[in-house]
């Protein structure tokens, strides 16, 4: 894990980069790192987050800046910003259902080729798709959801980058932090080694790349 | 009395102690506020938490501590947080007992629709796909009527939540079943007589011997 500032970590997304940002409407989403992409611009991004939150907020922010081209997400019906654009073909909409969403980004970080859900068989989620009958159920076959970034928000991390969460914060960050070929991290309280427990780290040291210095 | 307070009283009725229980948002949110206070239940927010609490008081609010909605909560004693993963895990995995979900249009069936109108409404399903395929029992809390259209259906003409058949709907109208895969009137809202849920129902229902009016 490295140290290093907001600009310098903003600054090796490429324009158009798949980022993965944690967060759950808005809580739990690492703000500064997002208000920095938006004052570098960093447009046309293929972007991987539970919801659109809403215009202000979260990733609400990159909706109102017109810097995402793509986005899978299970819920945008609370920004109207980001339905607008998604209407007048600004950008490319991918809606998945939560579980098969968190599933697909954790089979990317566990090194699975995808997963086999019941969820969807039978409706519009189903096209395109492979089902498989196991024990004569029916499944989905939903791939692997993977990202070059993603930006990730905890309540504590240690100098190592030992990561904890908060509350209902956690939601898909630590999913997140392993599904990523760089994992970018703002914390709450940059703390000691030692502070966290180990059984209280959630997100062990070596996912981190780099970590935000709170200034 | 208010036609969302009948459907949420009588929802109510159908949870036991100890039920792990997910409520959806609308007319579902308002079922926990008729939950008899000796009854022990668990109320899950998919965005990772069972146990959620009433609103926090003003100026209590904490920003790490919302439904799934992004509103502020609070957690009871003995709650516990978790990740997206996990809180999937137990919604697919069979651990929720109960889920209540709003609903577009539910058919003679017992087939849900709930997520989108195409070409107006077209908001991402969230988690609701995953809780009609996963949890043990799929309650549907809506009004019976939507601009005096039934919503309940001979064939949903929306797209479907899951292949998966609901257990039980509740109406300001009528409380209706699926047990035999077919409509079936189980009972009437208060001063509702069964020709007038026929009348107001699209769907054929099969009706029994005997059909009791709610308590609420």
């Amino acid at each position: 894990m490295k140290a290093i500032s907001l600009e310098e970590a903003i600054a090796m997304i490429p324009a158009g980069a798949s980022v993965m940002v944690g967060g759950f409407m808005g809580v739990g989403t690492p703000e500064r790192l997002l208000d920095e992409v938006v004052r570098q611009k960093k447009g046309g991004l293929s972007l991987i987050c539970n919801d659109a939150a809403i215009p202000g907020k979260g990733v609400g922010k990159l909706f109102d800046a017109a810097l995402v081209a793509r986005l899978t997400a299970t819920h945008i019906g609370l920004n109207a910003k980001a339905q607008q654009q998604m209407l007048a073909n600004q950008i490319t909409v991918d809606l998945v259902p939560q579980g098969t969403f968190v599933e697909r980004i954790r089979a990317g970080g566990c090194g699975l080729g995808g997963v086999l859900t019941p969820t969807g068989v039978g409706t519009l989620v189903a096209q395109g798709k492979r089902e498989i009958e196991v024990d004569g159920k029916p499944f989905l076959l939903e791939t692997a959801l993977r990202a070059q970034f993603a930006l990730v928000h905890a309540f504590l991390a240690d100098y190592l980058g030992n990561l904890a969460y908060a509350l209902t914060s956690r939601n898909f960050n630590p999913v997140m932090a392993m599904a990523a070929d760089t994992v970018i991290v703002t914390a709450e309280n940059i703390v000691p080694v030692g502070v966290i427990a180990p059984d209280h780290v959630v997100t062990p040291a070596p996912l981190v790349d780099y970590l935000i210095t709170n200034g | 009395m208010d036609p969302q307070i009948i459907i949420a009283r009588r929802v109510a009725k159908e949870l036991r102690s100890g039920d792990l229980v997910n409520l959806g948002i609308g007319i579902p949110t308002l079922v926990a506020n008729y939950v008899p206070a000796d009854l022990k239940v668990f109320f899950q927010s998919e965005n990772g938490l069972i146990g959620t609490g009433p609103i926090p008081e003003q100026g209590l609010a904490h920003p790490t501590l919302t439904d799934a909605g992004g509103r502020p909560i609070s957690a009871l004693p003995g709650a516990s947080t978790f990740d997206s993963a996990m809180s999937f895990g137990l919604i697919r995995g069979g651990h929720v007992d109960v889920t209540v979900l709003g609903g577009l249009q539910v058919d003679a069936h017992g087939h849900l629709a709930n997520w989108m109108i195409p070409g107006k409404m077209v908001p991402g399903m969230g988690g609701a796909m995953d809780l009609v395929s996963g949890a043990k029992r799929v309650i549907v809390a809506m009004q019976h009527a939507a601009k005096g259209k039934s919503k309940i259906v001979a064939k949903c003409s929306l797209p479907l939540t899951s292949a998966r058949p609901v257990n039980l709907v509740v109406t300001d109208l009528a409380v209706i079943g699926f047990a035999d895969g077919r409509a079936t009137l189980l009972e009437t809202a208060p001063g509702v007589t069964i020709g007038e849920v026929m009348a107001a129902t699209e769907a054929d229902l099969l009706v029994g011997d005997h059909v009791p009016e709610m308590m609420i």
